[in-house]
């Protein structure tokens, strides 16, 4: 899926905050963006799993993308946002420290290596692209979704 | 021309079509002499020929065409009906109906029918089949025997037999009401009481139930059974207000099994003609509209017409997801009002909220089905399986108008096929074995749907040879199903549901029809997940009853809605015994596990916040409890929460893909205020 997305000539992406990095997740795989609101926890499930939420009546199970990537936790304040991605008729929602922004990656600048991050989340990660100043991560969804079952 | 925006219209209408052809076919075939039902099927074969050259689906117009000549030929009475040419009718039918399927999984409806059509052919050319020279004499010398009133099956006729061998004298009664007579259905019923006194009523025509609808004109005739001499029958029925006339004639069975032999083939002729005059009228003005109408009205064989449109289930979905925003919003704007205290707002939101109340239960029942739409199908595949069989079997079904939610009715067809096909399989013995037993020929199967409570029951009852239990046990310790320490403990109501386990078939010769052992697990486990279960009592000789209770819907539940610490579940209303408030001091331990007396019963407890891991800011230690007693089957169970809040009727939602297989959890619900609450999964909390 992502493979094939690094084909086109440039890569529309929502581009989110996670402690100190950014990361980017194809327009196409994005379903919204929504404010935090309140989460009911499910019971013996992963601890990144945060519980379900009510998205207009849907409900909709949220993945606390921090603790994921075993990430410091910031605690939630005004930016926090949660990501609603849809993939092979998933829905989830992603929590985020800050969406920062909706821009075009041009296909040449997008590296598919993981090492430069180096990091724990490496295998989530289906390569970096450089935008100006900006490095951004861009997620292997399949992989951050897949490793529950 | 652009058709595929018609595509799917085509689609519908066609197998709606198609539908009532099989219908009037069916009741054809009971009536071979009504033209009336000839003509509906023509009409219906003839707007399908129409609709599919237009749509350019060649082969399935020129397999109308050629029946429809025949139909015409049928018509114009050049060609009689018989059961050899109504099964060259009813294989163009399937053809059509696969042809149509095919389509709508988006092929090009193409299928190689050149035998059928050569039948077709055959037919219209008036080369006669056989046996239908020596079936139309038959037919003719019934029409000319007038001595005998009504008509009886086999199944009367034993009756009528036995009772002459033991003295009892049968007479057939002719009861003719005063023309004023007012109150018809009741003076039936007191005619009915005094023969009941006297004798056994065996039959009677118009049915009883026609009778009591006061379904007939001044005239009714009754098959009587009694020592009674004839004339003090006919004093005393005469005493009976508002009786005009009675006749009472002695009926000889020598007599009646000579000219029921010869109405085996054409059964009800006679009766039909006597009860349905209007209906027959009512055809027979439609014959002379159009043929080919364009629009999509119906006027399926008798069946009452209501104004109906169609709307896509999606639509359906969606409003319905709208709706729960709406009242998500409802309970948001409830509260408001009720801290802003502003009376007219007050007055507006309550008004509203009762609006939307009602809203809500037409949406819902919007989304209900008549399980109709899936019996309908069975007539016909019954009859097909009988004749694959070589059995005789009768399919009666009652309650065809209970209404099921959408999502249900889609899956309960297949396991309803794989039972009756079971049924006629296993159950129903060939008629050989049937006469040696002393049972009827005719096989019948029931199949049966009804509401009782928050489900419905659809229950299929044969009365075939029944559950074996000796060669089920032994079949299943030979599968390795059981042991034999277990089998030799076992209820009969265990055995019996042993042939719903994988990997089970006990008929001694495999058929083409079951016997492969897939099946009846499939029925089982299609059934559990869709909610519900499946019973099976048997008594052997006799016949089976398999009972499938269903939930009503699948999207509204009642539930009891609990709190522990902050968090709010929903336990099912179905599983809830009673709920109590216990002290701790009449907790008990056993082995381990905390357990309180329950009216005379150890019920072992289930604290439910341990069990969810409900983070807790201080450790609680109440002296009383409160306990929701649930079951599942027999056994009990006490869950044990931090406080009642109360029932409520929600919609029941999934918790997605992502989240499949969470322990102790079936689904979730959003409350009044927005928020998701879990729903408990009893039957995982008890052991």
């Amino acid at each position: 899926m992502m493979v094939n997305t690094l084909d086109v000539e440039s890569l529309k992406v929502i581009v989110f905050q996670l402690a100190d990095k950014e990361y980017a997740i194809p327009v196409s795989q994005v379903q919204g963006i929504e404010k935090t609101m309140h989460i009911t926890r499910v019971p013996k499930t992963p601890r990144y799993v945060k519980g379900v939420i009510n998205l207009r009546g849907v409900v909709t199970p949220i993945i606390d993308l921090r603790e994921r990537f075993d990430l410091d936790i910031s605690s939630d304040n005004e930016s926090t946002r949660i990501i609603i991605i849809s993939l092979d008729e998933m829905e989830v929602g992603f929590i985020v420290d800050a969406a920062n922004d909706v821009m075009d990656i041009p296909k040449e600048s997008i590296e598919p290596q993981p090492e430069v991050v180096g990091s724990l989340e490496e295998e989530f990660i289906s390569g970096v692209a450089k935008v100006g100043k900006r490095l951004l991560i861009l997620l292997h969804l399949d992989k951050v979704l897949n490793t529950l079952k | 021309m652009d058709t595929n925006q018609y595509l799917e219209v085509f689609i519908d209408e066609s197998k709606e079509h198609l539908q009532s052809c099989s219908e009037s076919l069916l009741e054809l075939e009971k009536n071979p002499n009504d033209l009336a039902i000839v003509n509906d099927i023509f009409r219906n074969a003839h707007t399908l020929k129409g609709m599919s050259a237009t749509m350019g689906f060649e082969d399935l117009a020129d397999l109308t065409h050629k029946m429809e000549n025949v139909l015409d030929a049928i018509r114009n009475e050049k060609i009689k009906v018989t059961p050899e040419i109504l099964d060259v009718v009813f294989e163009s039918v399937d053809h059509l109906e696969e042809m149509v399927n095919d389509i709508a999984s988006g092929g090009d409806g193409k299928k190689d029918v050149s035998a059928t059509v050569e039948s077709l052919k055959k037919i219209e050319l008036g080369e006669v089949l056989t046996r239908s020279i020596t079936n139309n004499e038959v037919a003719a010398t019934t029409n000319v025997e007038p001595a005998v009133l009504l008509e009886y099956d086999d199944f009367e006729l034993t009756v009528i037999q036995q009772s002459q061998e033991q003295d009892f004298n049968t007479y057939e009664i002719s009861v003719h009401l005063r023309e004023d007579c007012l109150l018809k259905a009741a003076r039936v019923y007191m005619v009915f009481e005094l023969l009941e006194k006297l004798g056994d009523v065996i039959k009677s025509s118009p049915s009883v139930e026609k009778l009591e609808e006061e379904q007939f004109d001044n005239d009714f005739y009754i098959a009587f059974i009694t020592k009674e001499p004839a004339e003090d029958i006919e004093k005393k029925l005469l005493k009976v207000s508002e009786v005009d006339r009675v006749i009472v004639q002695p009926v000889d069975f020598q007599v009646l099994n000579q000219a029921m032999l010869g109405t085996v083939e054409t059964p009800q002729v006679e009766q039909a003609v006597v009860e349905q005059p209007q209906q027959q009228v009512a055809k027979k003005e439609s014959v002379d509209a159009p043929a080919a109408k364009k629009t999509p009205a119906k006027n399926g064989g008798g069946h009452a017409t209501s104004k109906t449109i169609r709307v896509n289930i999606e639509r359906l979905d969606i409003l319905m997801n709208l709706f729960e925003e709406l009242v998500i919003d409802r309970g948001r704007l409830q509260s408001i009002a009720s801290e802003l205290n502003h009376s007219e707002l007050n007055e507006t939101v309550e008004r509203m909220s009762r609006i939307s109340g009602d809203l809500q239960n037409i949406i819902l029942t919007m989304r209900m089905v008549p399980v109709e739409t899936v019996f309908n199908r069975f007539p016909k595949m019954v009859r097909q399986l009988t004749r694959e069989l070589n059995k005789k079997v009768n399919l009666e079904i009652i309650g065809a108008e209970t209404e099921l939610d959408r999502t249900v009715i889609d899956e309960i067809g297949d396991p309803l096929v794989h039972l009756i096909r079971n049924g006629l399989d296993h159950g129903v013995e060939s008629p050989e074995v049937r006469r040696a037993k002393g049972k009827p020929e005719e096989g019948t199967i029931v199949l049966r749907a009804y509401h009782s409570g928050n489900h419905v029951f659809i229950e299929l009852e044969d009365d075939g040879a029944g559950i074996n239990r000796e060669k089920v046990l032994s079949k299943a310790i030979s599968k390795g199903v059981v042991t034999p320490e277990v089998a030799a403990s076992m209820t009969d109501n265990q055995v019996n549901e042993l042939i719903l386990s994988s990997g089970f078939s006990t008929a001694d010769v495999i058929s083409d029809v079951s016997g492969r052992g897939v099946g009846l697990d499939v029925v089982k486990s299609t059934i559990e997940s869709l909610g519900g279960n499946i019973t099976i009592e048997s008594t052997e000789g006799k016949g089976s009853l398999f009972s499938i209770q269903l939930p009503l819907t699948l999207s509204i539940i009642s539930v009891m809605l609990v709190e522990i610490e902050k968090e709010i579940y929903a336990i099912p209303l179905s599983s809830i015994i009673e709920t109590s408030i216990i002290r701790s001091s009449d907790i008990m331990n056993a082995h381990n596990q905390k357990v309180i007396d329950f009216r005379g019963k150890v019920v072992p407890l289930v604290f439910l916040d341990e069990i969810f891991e409900v983070p807790r800011n201080e450790a609680v230690d109440e002296e009383f409890h409160s306990v929701v007693i649930v079951r599942k089957g027999e056994k009990m169970a006490g869950l044990v929460v931090d406080s009642f809040i109360g029932q409520q009727e929600i919609v029941l939602k999934a918790l997605g893909n992502y989240l499949t297989n969470v322990f102790a959890i079936s689904g979730a619900t959003i409350l009044g205020n927005g928020k998701v609450a879990l729903i408990v999964d009893c039957n995982a909390l008890i052991k």
